[in-house]
C-alpha cells in the first residue's frame, strides 16, 4: 500500500533544507495487553516557518507524533532531525503545550509561565514582563496570581499556552491547545497566535480535531488514519496570508474543509456528522 | 450580608494561623469534659488514687511545676534530637530510593518489613547498647519517627506526573533543577503528612525509652508516680506529655502552613 510518502516542499524561489525531517518513523508501544502500532512508517518534512496542522480521529497517534518530535518519547524506528540536530534525546529548542496543561499546582499563573525562564536563566525582567504581556494576550490580566485550583479548564490552558511562547520558541509544538475554549476566545487566540507566528518565524507542528480550525491555520493539513497511525494524506492550503475570520466563508476555504470531511468520510471516521 | 461574611472568610484561608478558630469547637468540648469529670469525680466521691478531680491534678501540677519543667525540658530535646536525626537521615534516604533502582530494591523493602519489628520490645536491647543516657532514647525516638517520614517522602517524591518531568526536559532542566523545582515541591504536601505522624511517634518513642530505663524524664516521673500509686501526679506529667505532643505538631503544621500555601484543597473562587 502506498503511504501517503513524504509530500516534497513546493519549489519555493529559495530551496528552503526541510527544518524538520520526519523519516520512516513508527514507534510500537508493548504493554501488558501487547503491543501497540500507535505509529507506521511516517514521512514528513517541515519547512522553517511553516504552520502545519495534524488532524485525525483520537487514538490515531498524533500526540505520540509530537512526543517524538520532541525528542521526550523516543521512536522505535526511523529518524527525525530539527535543524541540523538529530532528536534522539529530549530538544529543549521548543515550546510545548501538552494536551493536558500541566500547570504546577503549587505556582500561580504567573509563576507558572515564569518557570520557562527560570529553567532557562534568562533575564527574569524581561521574563516577566512578557509573561505578562501573553497573560494579557490570552485574556488572563488580573489572574497572574490565581493558583491552577482556582482557574478553568480552558484558562489554564491558556497559561500553558503562555509558558509554551515565553521563550520565543523557534519550533512551537501544541497539542490540541484550544480545545477547552469557548468559539470567540479560540477565533481570537487563532488570530494572536498566527501573528506571533509571522512576527517570530516559528514553526509550528499544531494538533487539532477541528477540521475549520487546521484549515484556518495552517498552510498544510496533515490528515491521520489510525491502527496504525499513519500519514492518510496532505493537503496543501493555498490560502493568503494574513488570514481572517471572514475567509472562513469564502469557497475556498469550504472547499478545503469539503475536502477534508470527504477523506474523514472515506476513512469511515464520519458518519454523517458535522464537525 | 451572610453572603458578604462568606467571602470574607474565603478570602482569609492563606492566613497560617487560621487553624487555631478550626479548634476551637474543639478547645470548647475540652472543656466541658473536665467540668464532667470534676462534677463526676465530686458526686460519686471517687478517692484520689483511684481518680483525682481536674481540680486535684492542677493543685498537683501546680506545686510540682519546677521538677515537671526541668523533666520535660529532657524529653522534649530527647524528642527534638531524635526527630530531627530521623528528617536528616530520612528525607535524604527518600531522596536516595527515589532516584536509586537499585537503592530502592535494596533498601525499601528491608525499611518497609523492619515495620513488623516492634520498637518498644527492643528498646531494652538499645539500652543494652547504648546505657542509661540520652543516646539510647535518641535512638528509638529515631527508630519510630524514621519510618513514616522516609516513606512519605518516597511516595511524594514519585508522584511527579511523566507529563510534569517532559515539561521540564522540554526547558532543558538540569537533574538538579528537576528535583528543586519540580519533584520537591510535588512532594512537599506527602512530607509534611510524613513529619506530623512522625512528631506524634517521636513523643512516644522519648516516654516509652524513658519507661524503660531513665532517672529522669517525663516518662521516668510516671513510672516513679506509679510506683506509689499517685495518680494525681501521674496525670500532670501525661498532660506535660500532651502538651508537648501538641506544641510540636501546632509547630508543623504552622510550618506546612507556610511552606505549602497551596496545599489547602478548599477550592477558593476569586470573585468577578
Ligand atoms: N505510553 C503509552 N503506552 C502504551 N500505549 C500508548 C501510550 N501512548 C499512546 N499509546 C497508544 O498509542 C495510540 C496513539 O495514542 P495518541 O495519544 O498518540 O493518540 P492521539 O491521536 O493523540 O489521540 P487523541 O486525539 O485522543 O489525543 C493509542 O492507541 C494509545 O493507546
Ligand atoms: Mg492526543
Amino acid at each position: 500500500m502506498s503511504m501517503a510518502n513524504a509530500v516534497p516542499s513546493p519549489a519555493t524561489a529559495v530551496p528552503d533544507p526541510a527544518h524538520i525531517a520526519i523519516a520512516g518513523v513508527s514507534k510500537t508501544f508493548r504493554s501488558r495487553t501487547g503491543e501497540v502500532h500507535a505509529l507506521k512508517d511516517i514521512h514528513l518534512d517541515i519547512r522553517r516557518g511553516e504552520f502545519v496542522s495534524v488532524l485525525g480521529p483520537s487514538g490515531c497517534g498524533k500526540s505520540t507524533l509530537m512526543m517524538l518530535v520532541s525528542g521526550l518519547v523516543p521512536a522505535s524506528r526511523g529518524t527525525i532531525t530539527v535543524g541540523d540536530k538529530t532528536i534522539d534525546r529530549p530538544n529543549a529548542d521548543v515550546g510545548i503545550v501538552f494536551q493536558q496543561d500541566v500547570l504546577l499546582g503549587w505556582r500561580s499563573a504567573l509563576q507558572n509561565v515564569m518557570m520557562q525562564a527560570e529553567i532557562r536563566k534568562t533575564d527574569l525582567e524581561a521574563a516577566r514582563e512578557r509573561a505578562r504581556q501573553l497573560l494579557k494576550m490570552v485574556s488572563l490580566e488580573g489572574f497572574e496570581d490565581a493558583y491552577p485550583k482556582e482557574l478553568s479548564g480552558g484558562m489554564r490552558q491558556r497559561v500553558s499556552i503562555c509558558r509554551a511562547l515565553l521563550h520565543k520558541p523557534p519550533l512551537l509544538l501544541m497539542d490540541e491547545p484550544f480545545g477547552a475554549l469557548d468559539a470567540m476566545t479560540r477565533d481570537q487566540l487563532q488570530l494572536d497566535l498566527m501573528r506571533l507566528c509571522a512576527d517570530n518565524e516559528m514553526t509550528v507542528f499544531f494538533i487539532t480535531h477541528s477540521i475549520t480550525e487546521a484549515v484556518f491555520l495552517s498552510d498544510r493539513v496533515v490528515v491521520m488514519s489510525p491502527r496504525p497511525g499513519r500519514i492518510e494524506r496532505i493537503l496543501e492550503i493555498d490560502l493568503p496570508r494574513p488570514r481572517r475570520l471572514a475567509m472562513r466563508e469564502d469557497t475556498k476555504f469550504t472547499h478545503y474543509t469539503r475536502e477534508l470531511t470527504d477523506i474523514f468520510r472515506g476513512l469511515g471516521v464520519l458518519r454523517e456528522e458535522e464537525v | 450580608m451572610a453572603a458578604i461574611t462568606e467571602a470574607g472568610a474565603d478570602a482569609r484561608p492563606k492566613s497560617p494561623l487560621r487553624f487555631l478558630s478550626a479548634v476551637s469547637p474543639a478547645i470548647w468540648t475540652l472543656i466541658a469534659l473536665v467540668i464532667f469529670w470534676e462534677i463526676a469525680v465530686r458526686v460519686t466521691k471517687t478517692p484520689v488514687f483511684i481518680l483525682p478531680a481536674p481540680s486535684r491534678i492542677a493543685e498537683v501540677f501546680a506545686a510540682t511545676w519546677p521538677r515537671l519543667m526541668i523533666n520535660a525540658g529532657l524529653t522534649l530535646s530527647e524528642v527534638l534530637i531524635g526527630f530531627s536525626c530521623a528528617v536528616a537521615i530520612g528525607v535524604p534516604l527518600a531522596v536516595l530510593i527515589t532516584y536509586s533502582r537499585l537503592a530502592e530494591r535494596c533498601v525499601y523493602p528491608l525499611i518497609v518489613a523492619s515495620q513488623t519489628i516492634p520498637k518498644v520490645a527492643i528498646a531494652p536491647l538499645m539500652l543494652a547498647w547504648f546505657g542509661y543516657g540520652l543516646t539510647p532514647k535518641v535512638v528509638i525516638v529515631i527508630l519510630l519517627s524514621f519510618f513514616p517520614i522516609v516513606i512519605n517522602a518516597v511516595v511524594g517524591l514519585k508522584s511527579s506526573t511523566a507529563e510534569m518531568l517532559y515539561l521540564a526536559q522540554s526547558m532543558g532542566a538540569s537533574g538538579w533543577q528537576t528535583f528543586w523545582k519540580f519533584r520537591l515541591p510535588q512532594a512537599l504536601p506527602n512530607i509534611f503528612a510524613g513529619l506530623k505522624l512522625a512528631t506524634v511517634l517521636s513523643v512516644i518513642g522519648a516516654v516509652v525509652a524513658e519507661f524503660i530505663g531513665a532517672d529522669q524524664g517525663l516518662g521516668y516521673l510516671i513510672v516513679v508516680a506509679g510506683a506509689s500509686f499517685d495518680i494525681a501526679r501521674q496525670f500532670a506529667a501525661i498532660i506535660m506529655i500532651s502538651a508537648i505532643g501538641m506544641v510540636f505538631f501546632a509547630v508543623i503544621e504552622l510550618a506546612e502552613r507556610i511552606v505549602v500555601p497551596w496545599r489547602d484543597t478548599n477550592t477558593i473562587h476569586a470573585e468577578a
